[in-house]
């Protein structure tokens, strides 16, 4: 998915060129450096990749190799409500692979991708860490117990709601 | 190294100490409630932040003076958010709750706080002792479990010192400075302790040879890299005690003669790198790290690397691969890390748990380490029992403990009066294990003899209603994606076994493709360099050997018995049973598959349904009309009435 940087990005991206120089040129300071890049920007658009080749002097298919190789490196932007669904042991058990579908097919976008209107994304986390609820799912910070197909419905419609009220409430002002 | 001045760093030691027992007492003494809040990641999942902020509303509605105090994790994961309340003035002992949502919270505060009263209908048990209420000592839960590593994880404070030092925290640190390294090391040997990262090879052994190693620069790694689907022991001890892992590091270097160290810590696990991170500079600050440890001429300290998720990083040329910046992909051994590894300098690389094991062996001996567990394995395992069992958590017992007693009696057996299946242990890596092994000792011979593996201590209970052949295929999904690509066999390998895994639960198997499964298993473990590869086949290996019929069955009949796979499987609805009328299946129907019939009843659209099981959840249990068989076309078929009844109302 090529997706325009945004403003904000763009000026972001600016800001992290001048935080390189703090990083010393080794190979060690490499992953470092995509993770402060990631922290930031949340994601790693194309021009990371040659800032930091350029950086530590390697080629950017070194560093693309390095960054693909590690499952916490994105190359697409998160959505404004990221959805996470657990997919650990005891999850799967109880059935979270129904659930990962069930997100698929409502917002027609496949896991580790975003709808175009950024609004939401969906990625498979491996344990969230509370099995005693699973399945489980994150929609944002907000961790959903117990999750069921029903509820996935639900939980999509009331971030659209909460984002019409927010709306209307700016409008009044 | 010189000998450290002894005498300085057991008076630096005491006074610091003294200092924290100070504040102790005046944390015990003062008469006013105490509430303890587990606040490990797992309780903040479960919503302990919105308790927390609960009581502080509460209280200060009310006016009442009362200290919070966020400690760790006990590992009771079924109970969180988990809340010990502690008024001396009612005259009752601390007690513990569960499941303390908010609006327990403010309950407690206005009843128990306020009024005396400690609502015993929602209490778990008193934490001490007494003559008033059963305490939790009595539970099995809770008295079967021997605790050494996690002795004070949900009793402290991670983020203060102080509660560590008052717990007798870094004394055996003090002590082990007054000592010898290599008395140190032969200490660790005597007490038999084996690495808990999997392997379990010996630590004393390990530390041997890194003592003799050539080289002044020595690194000291800590691997918290714990990346199997399941397992968080890792995690919540760095989140609940960051320090007694500190405390076995800067032992481990003083015995090695290292001067750096460094906690390779999974990023995905923010609250713990946060927790290790102000623990080091906590520890920075008391002289217990740094420029001449407690006034010794001792020098070490500890950086932190955050891993970015590789499963592969857990073996150790890998970890060190990716702290050097490169794709984690392991390394032919020799040489080991302990000759030449990070800066190939020489490296000791220990897992957590197998770290902080260390402070209560030089504090109790070794030979108090060998009395607990059996005589191959000493000490104490940690294990994550989640899946389908009454009471999921941390559980840490004595090694030599059975299946039967860990899985039955202590967390309380299988729920909602189905039958055990198997367990599988130790992750991706380990194997399934039918009942008749259910009264195998836990420990690290025995397991592997079963043909399981201790690993990094995962355990998932299965009952009847799993499919084994479908949970083979989720590790291998996961060992097939986590594969660094480095070993022909494992990267091809592994694929496809997937493919052939996938085949069998779509109903598509052949009669050569159970051969095939053994064959390809048996070559992936010959011809991989690293654990991973050598290791991955084993859920397909056991669950072949123990649970042949579950595959014959996905075979010949197209069947699955537990009717999981959702290819082999149907769903319907039995018109005798069905009450018309009740819409409740219809309208909770993900895809609008379910309909109504001209004569009120329902029936399934089968090229529609998902199988997603909602309706068969939903539908009121007199009815229970929405039926499961396996294979699909055991189905009756109804006809979708033409016309708009496929409209809502």
């Amino acid at each position: 998915m090529d997706l325009e940087l945004s403003a904000e990005e763009a000026r972001t991206l600016d800001d992290l060129k001048v935080q390189l120089i703090r990083f010393k040129k080794e190979r060690g300071e490499l992953i470092p450096i995509l993770q402060m890049f990631q922290e930031r920007l949340a994601y790693l658009p194309p021009p990371t990749i040659e800032l930091v080749a350029d950086h530590l002097d390697v080629s950017p298919a070194e560093v693309y190799g390095v960054a693909t190789f590690y499952n916490q490196f994105r190359f697409n932007p998160p959505g404004k409500n990221p959805i996470k669904v657990c997919l650990g042991t005891a999850c799967h058990v109880k059935g979270a692979d129904i659930i990962l579908e069930n997100f698929e097919r409502k917002l027609e976008i496949k896991e580790g991708e975003t709808t175009a209107d950024r609004e939401f994304s969906i990625e498979r986390v491996a344990c969230v860490g509370c099995c005693a609820l699973a399945p489980v799912a994150l929609v944002g910070e907000t961790v959903q117990g117990h999750m069921a197909p029903s509820k996935v419905e639900g939980l999509i419609m009331r971030v659209d709601i909460e984002k019409g009220i927010k709306a209307r409430a700016e409008q009044k002002k | 190294m010189t000998p450290p001045n002894r005498d300085i760093s057991n008076k630096r030691f005491r006074v610091m100490q003294a200092e924290a027992m100070q504040r102790r007492a005046a944390f015990d003494e003062a008469p006013i409630p105490k509430i303890h809040i587990g606040m490990a990641t797992c309780g903040i999942a479960a919503g302990a932040l919105e308790t927390q902020a609960a009581f502080e509303q509460a209280l200060a509605e009310r006016g009442i003076d009362a200290r919070i105090h966020l400690v760790g994790c006990v590992g009771h994961c079924y109970a969180e958010p988990v809340v010990v309340i502690d008024h001396p003035a009612s005259g009752f002992p601390p007690i513990l709750y569960p499941e303390v949502n908010p609006g327990k919270a403010t309950m407690l505060t206005k009843l128990f706080l306020e009024g005396g009263d400690p609502r015993l209908e929602h209490i778990l048990g008193a934490t001490v002792a007494n003559d008033l209420i059963p305490s939790v000592m009595e539970f099995p839960r809770f008295n079967q479990e021997k605790r050494v590593v996690m002795e004070k994880c949900g009793r402290i404070d991670p983020e203060d010192i102080y509660d560590y030092l008052a717990e007798n925290g870094y004394a055996a640190l003090a002590a082990a400075l007054e000592r010898s390294p290599q008395a140190i090391v032969a200490e660790i040997e005597r007490s038999g302790l084996r690495g808990r990262g999997g392997a379990g090879f010996p630590t004393g052994t390990k530390w041997e040879l890194a003592r003799r190693a050539a080289g002044d620069e020595k690194i000291v790694i800590c691997n918290a890299d714990e990346g199997d689907p399941g397992a968080y022991m890792d995690r919540t001890i760095l989140e609940s005690n960051p320090h007694q892992v500190l405390e076995g590091m800067i032992i481990c270097a003083y015995a090695v003669g290292a001067r750096h160290g460094l906690v390779y810590v999974r990023a995905e696990y923010p609250l713990a790198v946060k927790i290790i991170r102000k623990a080091i500079a906590q520890a920075n600050e008391q002289g217990l790290l740094g420029q001449g440890i407690l006034g010794s001429a001792f020098d070490f300290d500890i950086g932190v690397f955050e891993g970015s998720g590789a499963f592969v990083c857990g073996e150790e040329t890998a970890l060190i691969q990716s702290v050097e910046g490169r794709r984690g992909m392991p390394l032919h051994r020799p040489p080991y890390p302990i000759d030449a590894g990070l800066k190939d300098k020489p490296t000791v690389i220990n897992n957590v748990k197998t770290l902080a094991s260390v402070p209560p062996i030089i504090e109790n001996g070794a030979e108090w380490y060998r009395g607990i567990g059996s005589a191959g394995s000493p000490g104490t395992a940690i294990f994550s029992v989640v899946g389908n069992v009454t009471h999921p958590g941390l559980v840490e017992i004595p090694m030599g403990v059975s299946l039967r007693t860990l899985i039955f009696d202590i967390c309380g057996g299988i729920p909602n009066k189905k039958k055990f299946k198997a367990v599988q242990i130790g992750g991706p890596s380990g194997g399934c294990l039918p009942e008749d092994f259910l009264d195998t000792p836990i420990d690290f011979d025995s397991l592997t003899g079963a043909g399981a593996m201790m690993g990094s201590g995962g355990m998932v209970v299965m009952d009847e209603d799993t499919c084994l052949v479908d949970v083979a295929r989720y590790f291998l999904d996961f060992t097939q994606k986590e594969s660094c690509g480095k070993c022909t066999f494992c990267r091809i390998g592994t694929y496809h076994l997937l493919e052939i895994l996938k085949r069998l639960t779509e109903g598509e198997g052949q009669p050569s493709d159970l051969q095939q499964l053994q064959q390809l298993s048996e070559d992936i473990k010959r011809g991989s360099l690293c654990g991973l590869g050598k290791t991955a086949p084993n859920p397909v290996l056991t669950s072949l050997k123990y649970f042949a019929d579950d595959y014959t069955a996905h075979v010949e009949q197209k069947r699955c018995p537990a009717m999981m796979c959702r290819p082999l499987i149907a769903f319907y609805i039995d018109l005798d049973r069905c009450a018309r009328g009740c819409d409740v299946c219809e309208g909770c129907c993900p895809v609008d598959a379910v309909f109504t019939t001209g004569n009120r009843k329902k029936g399934i659209d089968q090229s529609l349904c998902v199988k997603c099981a909602e309706c068969r959840v939903a539908c009121p249990p007199e009815y229970q009309a929405v039926m499961k068989v396996s294979p699909p076309h055991l189905a009756p078929i109804i006809e979708r009435p033409p016309g708009p009844s496929k409209d809502k109302p």
